[in-house]
């Protein structure tokens, strides 16, 4: 993991920042396309250095801390387990520090998305699994969520 | 009333509940899951049924909870997310509500490199909070995940854990309202023998107006000596036990130490019973069940209910229809 994610601030900005300069071009990029591709490709590229990014599809980096849930070892996505180490290590991996201890941590020093930790996120849609969390995003199939789900 | 569940019906009389965890037994034969209960059953008001905690395999949950609600007694159905995918889990919670089944308990589950066979396939589809929600929507919108609509909704008591003693301490009253939010009604607790920490968490917990939206059954057990209590805080993740208790298991003999931890035991109950916001204890004993009547007696708990058994299993078949 590197040292840019210290700067959770910085990383809600550059987050900020991409969504609303993709957000006009939403016609053009759409899943399945070619230009798809490209977005993988870059998207492992920046993604996979800075959070460890396991291309689940459906990014929800500015929720959880700008910590990517899906490198905790139960994929939590609505916070820690029971099991979190007295000195903050990971159950499982004692070695890898707790990702959502981190994840808490960084999300009191973001004031734009850090309040979104408390939200309540869906189960993960499996199928959305390498494909571009950017372009799910911007044409609002990213989120995943079950029909039965929704209230 | 959400469930017709007695566990539920204890809690919302105003009574102080007790809930106790009963060790799954790895044989196929049944009788094993009756003698057990049978301990436990007339010291509690509902007995949860372990889904291979600890990533060990053992007796299914819901095997047991099949035995337990055929033989009268009132089960809380434990269901971790280690094993199964959504579409496992919600038929598991169809057919356990058909059994007879009141109680929940939403786990993730321990890492399945926790236990004796850790080179399996972790599945995680859900978390235990998504778990939670799929149970709420199955009881009151009643219908899937997939949106299909139930015949007939199950009727749930739904429960979850909490760990208020593992980092980030700061978090853990926010999860815990995640969860009520997610549909919570009652939440037992990892073992408890911080009780500084317990308080201060309870004194966020009333903060937040929590204990007036769930039911809150704090997690005890008895140390059996100062040998198995370093082995649980240092082998078993997230039980956190206070240098002091050790201590004062190790001031006195060996041949002592079991009776000290039954004390000791009995004491954190007493003081949990004064912690508003506290509505009962859920006891753990690890191989030690035929201690959890004597605890339960010795902390004034008696009597729960006239007789060991009851008619349970008649009435919910009513209360299904």
């Amino acid at each position: 993991m590197s040292r840019i994610q210290e700067w959770p601030t910085l990383l809600e900005l550059a987050y900020e920042a991409t969504r609303r300069a993709l957000k006009p071009l939403r016609r053009w990029l759409k899943p399945g396309g070619r230009v798809e591709d490209l977005f993988v490709a870059g998207e492992r590229l920046v993604k996979g250095p800075i959070f460890d990014c396991r291309m689940c599809g459906q990014c929800v980096l500015h929720e959880t801390g700008m910590t990517c849930p899906m490198t905790c070892p139960k994929e939590m996505r609505n916070g820690p387990c029971g099991g979190v180490r007295p000195d903050g290590m990971c159950e499982v991996l004692p070695e890898m520090p707790c990702v959502w201890v981190q994840a808490w941590e960084r999300s009191e020093r973001m004031p734009v998305y850090g309040r979104a930790i408390l939200e309540i996120l869906p189960p993960v849609d499996r199928r959305l699994k390498d494909s571009s969390a950017w372009i799910n995003e911007i044409n609002g199939v990213g989120d995943g969520t079950p029909i039965g789900w929704r209230a | 009333m959400k469930s017709g569940s007695r566990l539920e019906r204890v809690l919302r009389s105003g009574r102080f509940a007790v809930t106790a965890e009963l060790n799954p037994p790895d044989t196929a034969d049944p009788q094993a899951v009756y003698d057990r209960a049978l301990v436990l059953a007339s010291v509690c008001d509902a007995i949860n049924a372990t889904d291979a905690s600890g990533a060990n395999v053992h007796m299914s949950s819901v095997g047991m909870c099949a035995l337990l609600t055929r033989a009268g007694y009132e089960p809380v159905m434990q269901v971790s997310c280690r094993d199964r995918n959504r579409i496992a889990i919600q038929g598991d919670l169809l057919g356990a509500a058909a059994m007879g089944v009141r109680n929940l308990l939403c786990l993730t589950g321990d890492g399945v490199q926790a236990g004796d066979q850790p080179e399996s396939k972790p599945v995680f589809d859900l978390d235990s909070i998504s778990l939670l929600r799929t149970a709420r929507v199955l009881r009151d919108e009643g219908r899937f995940l997939s949106g299909r609509q139930l015949e007939a909704a199950p009727k749930f008591f739904l429960g979850a854990a909490a760990n208020p003693f593992a980092p980030p301490l700061e978090f853990r009253p926010l999860r815990l309202a995640k969860k009520v939010e997610a549909g919570a009604d009652f939440i037992q607790t990892q073992f408890c023998f911080d009780m500084k920490l317990m308080r201060r968490y309870m004194e966020a917990v009333r903060e937040l107006g929590l204990h007036e939206r769930v039911f809150i059954l704090a997690g005890v057990g008895p140390l059996r000596s100062a040998k198995t209590a370093e082995w649980l805080r240092s082998r078993v993740p997230g039980v956190v036990i206070p240098d002091e208790v050790i201590h004062r298991l190790r001031r006195v003999p060996l041949e002592k130490q079991r009776e000290e931890g039954k004390r000791l035991c009995i004491e954190i109950i007493q003081e949990l019973q004064e912690i508003d916001g506290v509505s009962g204890v859920h006891v753990m004993a690890y191989r030690q069940e035929e201690l959890v009547a004597e605890i339960i007696e010795e902390s004034g708990l008696l009597p729960r209910r006239r007789s060991g058994r009851m008619p349970q299993a008649l009435e919910t078949e009513d209360a299904s229809n």
